[in-house]
């Protein structure tokens, strides 16, 4: 790549990526955009701002989080040494809650007392309960029915925290369109609402602010890499749903252009089958949810269902920063299929006594594949994005155990 | 002059306003669709909103989306739309046909192709929701070149500045979203929407129509009074709704509420 961007100029300043984000929303959200990124533009290099984000992140959430060498699981695969960025160890055991800290100190500046989110796995809409619980602020989130029935631990632990959680039947029931649903509410109560978006998605400047929270994964990566393997690691590997975990990784390494970057998206039944949820892998640029980004949509631009065991990864487009960077050639977008994610789900679990989430078994599932075909004085980093206890009633069924 | 133009200047010349209906194209059949449009005109319609159906209309309450679940249940695509417009130009050629609804599956077609293809068939404006006049610079001077307009939408929440803006970019009509909401929301406040058409008006050249919440009669009537043309959408489909199933008695159902409407408006 001789002609690489700055990568960390980007968005530009009404949220473009080359032809991808923007701002393709309804007339009426338009005002609180502009506010939205006015204020953020003020706050994001404030000192205070900053210093109350980072506080939290160490106090409340945990952080740094750790980058452990999985020893036994790298001998065992007989390549490179694989590192796992333990996100799962963050308070509600996902890297979501990097993000929901971040947007709630926005809410609070904009004095907005109401938070809505969308969730898919659920995760997103528990560290959004979780803030708004710590602030005082009222929730509610909008969830696709077929998702409050595989994820009812996490539907139960959001109603514990005080929030409401509206289950939506709309569409194919998942993680679209309860962001359908998020903004409908949101277009309707502008006035006292911030709405948390969970992902890099959605309109400008949800993907860069979002990113920005996210940041902090690979930050503290690249940190601790030079420090624990003394050197910056060969490759990194992360899911991809929207993508906010993989972008929060890889951001801080794009101007490392030695640094090799797999995002895996996931293949469901098989990429082949048509049955999967992997829009970089299979579909093409179009317009969802505010931004230009990869898609799957049919030849007459009606958006496809997706499918994945993963009800986070489950979701037809991506962030528009990911497509950009497929564009560009600068991150390999690969993909794990269902059966994949759920054997690197168990061989995690007993070889490292670390049980991931069925999202990030997508990504070890293809370090799985390219540790082999590196050497052992080679690290790969794959960001562990959150732990899978929220799973363990979806692995039980596939077992076909009633717990 | 193109026709959105020359409709307003006949009816100000008449001192009438604009009976606009929406209504979504092949709900609940694609046969349904160029029937109804002469059927409104007929009942006074003076502009048909033609809604495109999309998988994921984030900006329309429940109504309209079951609309669009029921058009897209048998792939009422964007051609096929073109091809209603076509066909309803066989016989009208005077009442301006305006596209309604989401980027995605204009962008499909690719903007040359769409544009050509939508005036060949005979429309006159374009109208998507998700597609404010920042988005729509390389799309914008497509349209122009076949003659079709741009209509963009302004909301309560619109500052003065992009009021401008809007005026600017749009041609047409400007279409002012009387609530903050989706589509087929509460009932408007007719105060606060006099309020604001009186703000446009001083900010922006264009014809005003004035939609979401409009009902009945009575609601068109007091908006009629302020705007320049009235858009009725959510209480037309939910009569298409409830004959779904009997297809042959929507166009009495849906006239029926737009000639009670063309009448209090003229009164």
């Amino acid at each position: 790549m001789s002609e690489r961007p700055d990568f960390s100029a980007f968005p530009d300043a009404r949220g473009h990526f080359g032809q991808f984000g923007g701002s393709f929303v309804s007339e009426t959200l338009m005002g609180a955009l502009d506010e939205l990124t006015a204020m953020y533009a003020r706050l994001k290099d404030d000192p205070q701002f900053r210093a109350d984000f980072d506080y939290d992140l160490a106090h409340y959430v945990g952080r740094p989080s750790p980058l452990y060498l999985a020893e036994r699981w790298s001998k065992q695969l007989g390549g490179a040494k694989i590192w796992l960025k333990r996100e799962d160890l963050n308070h509600t055991g996902a890297h979501k809650v990097n993000n929901t800290i971040g947007q709630a100190l926005l809410a609070k500046h904009m004095g907005k007392p109401r938070v809505i989110a969308e969730t898919g796995a659920g995760q997103h809409g528990v560290a959004t309960a979780t803030v708004a619980a710590r602030l005082g602020l009222t929730c509610q989130v909008y969830m696709g029915a077929e998702d409050v029935e595989r994820q009812k631990l996490n539907v139960y632990r959001m109603k514990l925290l005080g929030a409401e959680v509206i289950p939506v039947t709309s569409g194919s029931r998942t993680l679209k369109d309860a962001m359908n649903e998020a903004m409908r509410d949101w277009v309707t109560n502008v006035d006292d609402t911030f709405y948390i978006i969970g992902t890099v998605a959605g309109p400008h400047p949800y993907p860069q602010l979002v990113r920005d929270f996210q940041c902090i994964i690979g930050r503290e990566a690249r940190e601790q890499s030079l420090k624990q393997a003394g050197q910056l690691p060969d490759a990194l590997v992360a899911c991809v749903g929207g993508g906010s975990n993989a972008i929060g990784l890889f951001h801080p390494f794009l101007n490392d252009d030695d640094v090799a970057m797999y995002g895996v998206e996931a293949a469901g039944d098989g990429i082949e089958t048509g049955r999967h949820a992997a829009p970089l892998n299979a579909g093409r640029p179009g317009v969802l949810h505010g931004n230009r980004t990869y898609l799957m949509e049919d030849d007459n631009g009606q958006i496809i269902e997706t499918h994945s065991v993963s009800a986070g990864l489950d979701y037809p487009g991506v962030g528009p920063e990911h497509s950009w960077l497929k564009d560009l050639g600068r991150v390999k977008y690969v993909a794990a299929d269902d059966q994949e994610a759920l054997s690197a789900f168990r061989e995690l679990t007993l070889v490292e006594g670390i049980m991931p989430a069925l999202e990030s078994a997508h990504a070890l599932a293809y370090a799985r594949k390219l540790a082999p075909t590196m050497s052992p004085d080679q690290n790969i980093v794959v960001n562990l994005s959150g732990r899978g206890d929220k799973d363990i009633l979806t692995v039980a069924a596939i077992d076909g155990i009633d717990v | 002059m193109r026709r959105i133009e020359s409709c307003f200047q006949r009816l100000a010349g008449q001192n009438r306003k604009a009976l606009i209906p929406f209504v979504t194209a092949g709900d609940p059949v694609k046969e349904v669709t160029v029937p109804l449009m002469h059927a409104m005109v007929d009942a006074g319609a003076d502009i048909i909103e033609l809604g495109v159906p999309f998988s994921d209309p984030m900006a329309d309450g429940p109504v309209i989306q079951l609309a669009c679940e029921r058009a897209l249940a048998h792939n009422t695509s964007t051609r096929d739309i073109l091809g209603m417009v076509k066909a309803f130009r066989e016989t009208n050629t005077d009442t301006p046909v305006v596209l309604m609804g989401y980027l995605n599956p204009v962008e499909v077609m690719g903007y040359e192709a769409f544009a050509k293809a939508a005036a060949d068939a005979g429309v006159d404006g374009v109208l998507l929701v998700d597609l404010p006049p920042e988005e729509a610079l390389e799309v914008k001077p497509v349209m122009d070149a076949q003659g079709l307009d741009m209509i963009f939408l302004v909301a309560p929440t619109t500052s003065d500045a992009r009021i401008k803006l809007i005026g600017k970019a749009g041609s047409g009509y400007l279409y002012y979203v009387s609530l903050k909401g989706v589509t087929g929301s509460a009932t408007l406040n007719v105060d606060e929407v006099a309020s604001r058409v009186e703000t446009i008006r001083n900010l922006a050249q264009l014809p005003i129509g004035v939609g979401f919440g409009i009902k009945d009669a009575e609601s068109a009537q007091a908006v009629s009074r302020v705007a320049d043309g009235v858009v009725v959408g959510s209480a037309l489909v939910n009569q298409i709704a409830e004959n779904k199933d009997t297809p042959d008695a929507i166009n009495d159902a849906v006239g029926g509420i737009l000639s009670a409407m063309r009448n209090a408006m003229d009164q």
